[in-house]
């Protein structure tokens, strides 16, 4: 199951009034370290909300441990903040930015 | 299996409880579900679900340290000041979503309440609370939240404060919320386990 790629033309913008210079840049979810959650149950969030596998909700949950800080997801605004909403309902400190 | 969960076959875990631990869990989420509240501004439309649908959440964090965790910023970095465009975007958010929040904390608290009311309890001996897999993912948000908030409660704010507590003296008043924080640690640690069997 692949895509090939495509070309897209884009459509020229140069006149438009309206045209904001925003750089495509994807924002992210953070997920902070806090010294109540459980490492397993951060874990258990990272599989049972994003489907991740069992290693990589592992590592992403050690680096927050470790770190202070993973990225769990990236995408649209939108989409982060469904992410960050969600987090939260797990009681998990989450916040989203622009990845830049 | 006093204190911890097992997994059921087809799903669901179990967990024996006696009297004791069945009322310290039903208080503790009946705190949690006072403190959570309903959620909106009981204003004179609150009893209007149409009304109450499209009512805004509220824009600022909440003022209680528990609460403020339970229902943290979305925008801007935990470690540094929020510019003005992440208290913005962080207010605008909390109006979409906190009531949201609230509400969903309060049916996974409630539905902890009606689980342990659903078990027949009398004497010493425990009884055995099953929990379908709704049911556990309704008790681990709870769980979770009953140890949030207890951590806010005794000021847990970083990992070297947590294994101070648990070297408490007897005498400490802290003791007993402490207690009961270490054995929520250990019921949500075996729910995950059987989640995860």
């Amino acid at each position: 199951m692949s895509v090939a790629p495509v070309e897209i033309e884009r459509p020229e913008t140069g006149e438009s009034p309206f045209a904001v210079t925003e750089p495509d840049v994807p924002w992210v979810t953070l997920v902070h370290n806090d010294p109540v959650n459980l490492m397993s149950y951060v874990t258990y969030v990272f599989q049972a909300y994003f489907g991740y596998s069992k290693d990589k909700a592992h590592r992403l949950m050690l680096d927050v441990h470790h770190k202070g800080r993973a990225t769990v997801s990236s995408g649209s605004r939108e989409e982060m903040e469904r992410d960050v909403q969600a987090m939260h309902g797990y009681g998990l400190w989450a916040t989203l930015s622009q990845d830049r | 299996m006093a204190g911890h969960f097992e997994p059921l076959a087809g799903g669901g875990a179990a967990v024996a409880l006696d009297e004791v631990e069945v009322s310290i869990l039903r208080s503790l989420a009946v705190q949690l579900l006072e403190l959570i509240g309903p959620g909106d501004d009981g204003g004179p439309d609150a009893a209007d679900p149409l009304a109450r649908l499209f009512a805004e959440g509220p824009s600022e964090p909440p003022a209680d340290p528990a609460l403020a965790r339970l229902f943290p910023d979305a925008y801007g970095d935990p470690d540094k000041e929020q510019d003005r465009q992440e208290r913005a975007h962080s207010a605008e958010f909390r109006r979409y979503t906190e009531n949201d929040l609230r509400t969903r904390k309060r049916e996974d608290a409630l539905g902890m309440v009606r689980s342990l009311d659903s078990l027949s309890v009398a004497g010493d001996s425990a009884a055995v609370l099953r929990l379908t897999p709704e049911d556990c993912a309704r008790w681990l948000g709870t769980l979770n939240d009953l140890r949030l908030t207890i951590g806010a409660r005794l000021e847990i704010t970083n990992e070297d404060d947590g294994d101070a507590l648990f070297r408490l003296p007897d005498e400490d008043p802290r003791k007993p919320m402490v207690m009961a924080y270490l054995w929520l640690g250990g019921l949500q640690e075996t729910l995950v386990e059987a989640l995860m069997a």
